[in-house]
């Protein structure tokens, strides 16, 4: 019992196969209507499943697959020819086959499955009445095969008689071949029979030689020997085939003859030995094999690092040819879990000409780089989203034929799937020729949705536009389809690929198509890792949250600033919100001096944060390891992995470390807001401010307005003119003291240095001199009364004290009336922050003109 | 009458043990990888043959201070449905066979967390050897941990 378990199971692998092998074939024949290698492939496959399950005694299967075989057989013959109703009746059969298949798998049983109508249908494609009543005899006799099969096979060893016979005298047949041809009339297991067509071959082919030079003799020969040959139970058919038109029985012969041909030569030199050369192997032995192959390379790493301690060259010499084996055998590992894309691809073709022949569209397949390789895993990730985007391509992407046709393009659409690697990555992309997407229609179609306010789609470019067709409840179908626009989709796409570590994005012109494109890891079990420490522990974040890293050198100082108890840091001028990771983590002995530290600026969900760990270490490609339950609740890790040098580290969930730190609560801005925000600065209602004492005043500038903060000895401020100026980065940086500026002479006592506010746009600076920096706040306005003073923008009362609004604008001009306006004159200004701090310092001999 | 292996180990020279057949394996380990934020029974992570194996202390399981994991430490790796954990122990003993007629319910005596882990002692000659059970003592998100953590 248990053996035919197996062979159930071997039979129901091969099956699905070949199924898929079948879809794709009869797609295909579709184009090429003629082709025999094609019909014959279809063919083969659906006669193997029907001896199968005949063998296996699934009699329903048996039944559907052998009135398609009778079909097919018609059709390889040239009895008759492809039409689009045989393509869909035979598809039928297909999906039949698979419900059936599907049966047995979940019950043991081939039951279920309207197997009747499928049956009716494919036989009313069967044309001649003649033959089409000599199968559905055949049909009522438990032989599993057809008369043109039966036929085949008989015919096959006379003709081997023929051409032996060809040339030397007539003689009567020999005994071999009539004990062939005797089992060839009966039910043949489906594996015997190809060893049957292939044996005869030289003969063959010398018959098929001598057939088409001299046809008319040669038949007439096979005839007679056919008489001959031919075992009492199969000679009826034969006979009665050759007696009703023996030029049909030659086409027909013929057609048989070069089926035998293509199976020799084509099949055999592709299918067979691809068969012969590849093994069936379980995913998890491969699993456990590269589990094993990681640890022999750390062993190998250890051993190879003892072995130089040594110093012996015999061992060294041992120990590199270790360490190159080891190499070697990771990476033929690693190649037994990749599989071509092709794998994915080969269900698409029916996809795609189901659904163009149900939205009326005529829509032709490409693929390109279908040998591409990608971890199987992940392939089996890809599979939907692709399909998905391939559905919304046929369904929206590609207009209905006329419409092409009248906007000047052939009426049938194509659509090319690409695949190929790019820096790591494999690249899948799904390009139509259609109509397009217009960025301005989906954006109207997100604020009618209200995803987005018109305001914020005023500060939108294209490809922002086109992105918004990823944010959930998204869909610009104008009619709801069966196929696709329902609102559900692209966000379910890219969430499902962003989950596999990959990126989606689309890129569209008017009138000319649509690209989307799938950036997809290699692999999933190995990613691109940063490694950083922290109270002197390694953790591990994805390389693709990172955006950049910011190393705060203890010389500038207080670079580390606080809104109220909340770490920020300024970058380029804009705040960002910053988590500590050892506070996170409850690490004892969190570092107290925020001195050469490092931080991770990270992106997650849209959010902006920067991480502060105590060092960088490096990047390296580590092999993710799932946690299991006992450290889910933890919300912090993503997961664990193995380091170059065998030790577990922990990677870090960037997602749930940024709502850990309740920056997801609303805490943090989102980038978008931050971007905008920086736009929009001088207008916006002011609450994060930054509180300056001037001359016995409280200023409060908006922090937006503030670039840096630094400070300058008294002596480095000089006179250019009737201004100051002081030199900065190899700039010369104009100076206007708010003291001056706000008419508050009353304390003329220096401070040195003096603390100033940088402020820097469009590459241009100025520094605004203040007595020194109170705080930074981030409040409601409250009571504010304009008073209309120079300079001011009006009075607020902030932190119970009134404080003074400075309209920074009117100070910037003040210090550089040509701020607003020109902006050639100064080189392009590097504002890099990691940049060392003691540049700033560093006298410059470089003297630039400011005017 | 029918025998059952038993694993033995120590810790605080109290003998434990585990049905054999639970037990993967036993080792001597010594770089684990704390996991921050995790209960406190959780000693770390390590890695064995490519595998990350979570290592749970017994000490603390059993309400005792938790062991310094800087040396090396006695894994016992025990193997459950879901994954392989190890427990870490002080001393490994020999695998006995044991019948059941020397087995009885843990003693009224017994409270306490490491109440909840025992099933019950065999009489050996001259001493004890609590039976642990399995799914609790490596079970690091039960109550009184918690309890004990607040």
């Amino acid at each position: 019992m248990d053996e035919l378990g197996d062979i159930v199971q071997e039979f129901l692998v091969e099956s699905h196969e070949n199924l898929d092998q079948l879809d794709r074939d009869l797609v295909a024949l579709e184009q090429t209507p003629g082709s025999r290698a094609l019909l014959s492939s279809i063919f083969r496959t659906i006669h193997t499943i029907k001896g199968t399950s005949g063998f296996l005694a699934f009699n329903r299967l048996e039944r559907v697959t052998h009135v398609g075989e009778s079909l097919l057989a018609r059709l390889r013959d040239g009895a008759q020819v492809m039409t689009p109703e045989a393509t869909n009746a035979l598809l039928r059969m297909v999906d039949i086959v698979r419900t059936l298949l599907a049966s047995i798998e979940a019950n043991g049983a081939d039951g279920g499955g309207d197997i009747e109508s499928v049956i009716q249908h494919v036989q009313s494609c069967i044309e001649n009445p003649v033959v089409s009543k000599a199968t559905s005899k055949e049909a009522a006799l438990p032989e599993p095969q057809t008369p043109a099969e039966k036929a085949a096979a008989a015919e096959a060893t006379p003709q081997d008689t023929a051409a032996a016979e060809a040339t030397p005298q007539e003689t009567p047949p020999p005994g071999p071949t009539r004990e062939e041809a005797g089992p060839a009339g009966k039910p043949v297991p489906a594996q015997q029979r190809p060893a049957l067509a292939t044996q005869p071959s030289p003969d063959q082919a010398k018959a098929t030689e001598e057939e088409t030079q001299p046809p008319a003799t040669t038949e007439q020969a096979i005839m007679k020997q056919q008489a001959t040959a031919g075992t009492p139970e199969q000679q009826p058919g034969a006979a009665k085939a050759g007696g009703d038109s023996a030029a049909e029985e030659a086409a027909a012969l013929r057609a048989s003859q070069e089926h035998h041909l293509e199976e020799l030569f084509g099949i055999t030199g592709g299918r067979r030995s691809v068969a012969e050369s590849s093994i069936r192997v379980d995913v998890d032995l491969l699993d456990a094999l590269m589990r094993q192959v990681g640890e022999l390379v750390l062993t190998r790493n250890q051993l190879v690092r003892a072995i130089t301690e040594t110093a012996d060259a015999g061992m060294t010499r041992t120990a590199q040819r270790l360490n190159l084996i080891t190499s070697e055998l990771q990476e033929s590992v690693m190649k037994t879990r990749m599989q071509a894309i092709e794998h994915l691809w080969a269900k698409l073709p029916r996809v795609v000409r189901d659904l163009s022949a149900a939205c009326g569209k005529r829509v032709r397949l490409a693929m390109e780089g279908r040998e591409t390789e990608l971890d199987r895993s992940l392939l089996e990730a890809v599979k939907d989203p692709l399909t998905h985007l391939v559905r919304n391509a046929v369904d929206h992407g590609i207009e209905d034929p006329d419409v092409r046709v009248a906007a000047g393009k052939p009426a049938e659409g194509v659509l090319t799937l690409r695949a190929y690697h790019e820096g790591g990555h494999v690249l899948v992309e799904v390009a139509d020729n259609g109509a397009g997407i217009d960025p301005d229609a989906v954006a109207e179609a997100a604020i009618t949705r209200g995803l987005i306010t018109r305001d914020q789609a005023g500060h939108m470019d294209r490809r922002e536009m086109l992105n918004l067709l990823f944010k959930p409840g998204f869909s610009t179908a104008k009619t709801v389809t069966k196929v696709s626009g329902r609102g559900v989709g692209m966000d379910v796409v890219k969430t499902n690929i962003e989950r596999i570590g990959g990126a989606v994005d689309v890129e569209s012109t008017v009138g000319v198509g649509t690209t989307w494109r799938l950036t997809i890891p290699l692999t999933l079990a190995i990613i691109q890792a940063l490694t950083v420490e922290c109270g002197n522990q390694r953790y591990v974040i994805p390389q693709v949250a990172v955006q950049e890293l910011v190393f705060l050198d203890g010389q500038s100082g207080r670079v580390i600033e606080n809104a109220m108890g909340a770490p920020v840091y300024r970058l380029r001028g804009n705040l960002l919100p910053l988590v500590r990771l050892d506070q996170t983590l409850g690490l004892p002995e969190a570092k107290t001096s925020d001195r050469d530290v490092y931080v991770a600026v990270l992106q997650a969900e849209g959010r902006r944060f920067g991480l502060v760990v105590d060092r960088v270490l490096n990047t390296e490609e580590v092999v993710v390891k799932p946690l299991t339950a006992r450290f889910k609740d933890i919300g912090v890790y993503a997961g664990a992995c193995i380091l170059g040098d065998g030790r577990v580290a922990l990677i870090l969930d960037v997602t749930l470390l940024a709502r850990r730190s309740h920056l997801a609560a609303g805490g943090g801005e989102t980038a978008e807001a931050e971007a905008e925000s920086a736009v929009q600065a001088s207008a916006s209602a002011v609450d994060r401010l930054l509180i300056a004492g001037v001359g016995g005043h409280r200023v409060a500038i908006p922090l937006d307005m503030v670039t840096r903060l630094e400070e300058f000895a008294v002596d480095k401020i000089e006179r250019s003119g009737s201004r100051e100026v002081v030199q900065y980065r190899e700039q010369i940086l104009p100076v206007v003291r708010l003291s001056h500026l706000l008419g508050s002479y009353g304390d003329l006592e220096q401070v040195d240095p003096v603390p100033v506010v940088v402020y820097t746009e469009r590459g241009r600076s100025v520094a605004l001199a203040v007595d020194n920096i109170l705080d930074i706040v981030e409040e409601e306005l409250g009571i504010r009364r304009d008073f209309g003073d120079d300079g001011l923008l009006g009075s607020a009362v902030i932190q119970q004290r009134v404080t003074e609004l400075l309209d920074v604008r009117r100070a910037i001009s003040a210090a550089d009336p040509m701020f607003d306006t020109d902006e050639s004159s100064y080189g392009p200004y590097d504002d890099f922050e990691q940049a060392d701090g003691s540049e700033r310092q560093k006298e410059s001999a470089k003297v630039v003109m400011t005017k | 009458m029918s025998g059952r292996q038993y694993a033995t180990f120590e810790v605080e020279d109290q003998l434990f043990g585990l049905d054999v057949a639970q037990v993967q394996e036993v080792l001597s380990f010594h770089e684990y990888t704390p996991v921050p934020l995790a209960p406190r029974a959780v000693g770390g992570l390590f890695n064995l043959r490519g595998q990350v194996i979570a290592a749970v202390d017994l000490r603390v399981q059993l309400g005792l201070p938790s062991r310094d994991l800087e040396g090396p430490a006695m894994n016992v790796i025990v193997r459950t449905d879901e994954e392989s954990v190890s427990l870490l122990v002080d001393k490994i003993g020999e695998v006995i066979e044991l019948d059941d007629d020397v087995f009885e319910p843990p003693p009224d005596t017994l409270t306490g967390p490491s109440r909840d882990l025992i099933t019950g002692a065999f009489k050996l000659d001259g001493r004890l050897m609590l039976a642990l059970d399995t799914v609790r003592a490596i079970d690091t998100a039960s109550p009184h941990l918690i309890e004990e953590r607040a």
